[in-house]
């Protein structure tokens, strides 16, 4: 069944897209990612624009999240003043990062960045995720061994403008989550994501917030982050596709339910190893890509009616 | 002097000895949500008053899409990756091209008349100056891929031509078509020279949602963006929502 989308301008199969929101739906209904890091690639693959499937990624990924972060407030695992603090970095860095994407939009380097941010991102977190599970499953099989972690002084305590956060049982300053909120609001808007996926470990390593708090906070600001990038890509270039973000979204909504249970099944350390190596394996794919001669030299871009 | 120019004008002026009278088996072609190309049936007769002349008459149809403005870049490599480097303005470009012809184009058409009615691809096609030494290599880059995608087609076997006098022809349209006029042209010729031509217009648009999303999004892009955020939550919401009762 094809579909003609009114602003990719491109005709491509419903089942096909409905098929590919529910892939990525339900590798982030088991990783708990937001899945935007997979679903902007493999729209540039069947054939839409760079420009739109970056917009519509963003579109896509507020629905994943707010189904994510509802699910969190229930348990009550979001520290929503972390969420507000982290998201006036995020808005920040979302406007600049909108702004930097024309320009290299009209100097045609745009899928070149985006490339790059995707290789050297994925490469980076894959690595890090795929060290840290392999250590955890090699220490399961030692006998269990109590780990302490005493009260740890972190650069985040020495820095002024000190804030509460109670949720997390933090008392640090503002300054290092309001820049990691602006990192993960310019990586939203050149690549599409909600940037959960570096969002995490920051939190984690970074500002030492705990692990149960930290996905649900995340998603939280994402919701927001991506919201204002979907809204500005709209009003900056007209990318947003909604009728490609209703069939990814339709699709993604499915398979996170589904991805969700297998994820229940799973042990943590394997799903974090499998997770890994599919960051690590969307990283090889892409920078092959940008390493091997590519067939065709030239490309096109269209700039408007002459 | 007087009696010399009207005897010039005379001479300028076309005899119209042929004339062509065609039709289309539609003149507009609707874009849905479930659009997956189309075809357009071109066919047509040739008038004439007095027995045909000497030479064999041929027929060229072509069709054309909305030009484009467009910049066409080359990849080089840079410090080990491969990077768009030199770029090209083309100023016009159909966004779809389609020849027909009885005969292959060099026998139909000389260069001249090629020229003056831009009729093959390459004539079609209008870059500025770029600087560039090898600008050619650019706009034969956008033949080749316009090609190779479908969007730039010349068959010059397409059109049939019955008794000097029936003609027709079919044009395939893609699913990724632009919106805009479409540009129908039937050109006579006889020994390389046109003889005769006839311009139709076939409008292709979007309609229904596609036509009122596509406005939207240009005309009202900040209530658009905020339409699919409406659209985005409401999914997210309805999704956690059904997924509770099924499980309750």
């Amino acid at each position: 069944m094809q579909i003609y989308l009114p602003i990719a301008e491109v005709s491509v199969n419903a089942l096909l897209l409905f098929g590919l929101g529910g892939i990525v739906g339900l590798l982030s209904g088991m990783f708990g990612v937001g899945g935007g890091f997979l679903i902007t690639p493999l729209l540039f693959f069947i054939g839409v624009p760079p420009t739109v499937a970056v917009a519509t990624g963003a579109n896509q990924v507020v629905a994943s999240s707010v189904s994510g972060v509802l699910a969190h407030i229930r348990k009550r695992t979001v520290d929503f003043r972390m969420g507000w603090v982290l998201l006036a970095g995020g808005l920040i860095g979302s406007a600049l990062g909108i702004w930097v994407f024309n320009i290299l939009s009209a100097l045609g380097q745009i899928d070149l960045t985006v490339q790059l941010s995707y290789v050297l991102f994925l490469g980076f977190v894959g690595l890090l995720m795929f060290q840290e599970s392999l250590r955890s499953i090699l220490r399961s099989r030692q006998p269990a061994r109590k780990i302490t972690r005493r009260h740890q002084h972190l650069l985040v305590h020495r820095l002024p403008l000190k804030m509460k956060f109670r949720t997390s049982g933090l008392y640090i300053s503002v300054i290092p989550p309001i820049l990691v909120g602006m990192l993960v609001g310019v990586l939203a808007a050149i690549m599409g994501v909600g940037g959960g996926f570096i969002m995490v470990p920051a939190m984690i390593y970074l500002l030492g917030m705990p692990t149960k708090v930290v996905i649900g906070t995340s998603l939280f600001q994402i919701i927001f982050v991506t919201a204002f990038t979907t809204v500005m890509h709209a009003v900056t270039n007209q990318s947003v596709d909604m009728m490609l973000a209703l069939l990814l979204i339709l699709g993604g909504v499915v398979g996170a339910q589904f991805g969700t249970q297998i994820g229940a099944k799973l042990k943590a350390e394997q799903l974090r190893i499998l997770l890994a190596l599919l960051v690590l394996g969307v990283c090889g794919l892409l920078a092959l890509d940008l390493l091997l001669r590519p067939g065709e030299l030239y490309s096109i871009s269209v700039e408007g009616r002459a | 002097m007087i009696r010399l120019l009207a005897l010039l004008i005379l001479f300028a002026l076309p005899v119209r000895a042929e004339e062509v009278v065609a039709g289309l088996s539609q003149n507009r072609i609707a874009i849905t949500a479930s659009f997956s190309g189309s075809d357009i049936l071109v066919f047509g007769a040739v008038k004439r008053d007095t027995p045909a002349p000497e030479g064999p008459l041929q027929v060229i149809i072509t069709l054309q899409g909305p030009p484009l403005a467009v910049t066409v870049r080359r990849k080089d490599k840079v410090a080990g990756i491969w990077v768009n480097t030199d770029a090209v303005p083309v100023s016009s470009s159909p966004s779809f091209y389609a020849i027909a012809a009885t005969a292959p184009l060099r026998e139909v058409l000389t260069e001249t008349e090629d020229l003056r009615h831009a009729v093959s691809i390459p004539r079609a096609i209008r870059a500025v100056g770029s600087g560039l030494e090898d600008a050619g290599v650019f706009t034969d880059a956008l033949i080749r891929i316009r090609t190779d995608e479908g969007s730039y087609t010349l068959n010059e076997t397409g059109v049939e031509l019955a008794e000097e006098t029936l003609f027709r022809t079919r044009f395939i349209l893609p699913a990724n078509l632009t919106e805009g006029a479409y540009r129908t042209r039937i050109l006579l010729t006889r020994n390389g020279q046109v003889i005769d031509s006839h311009e139709t217009m076939v409008d292709v648009r979007k309609v229904g949602l596609e036509r009122w999303l596509f406005a939207l999004s240009r005309e009202q892009p900040l209530i658009y963006g905020l339409l699919s955020l409406v659209l985005a939550v409401t999914a997210g919401w309805a999704a956690s929502a059904a997924f509770r009762y099924i499980r309750s």
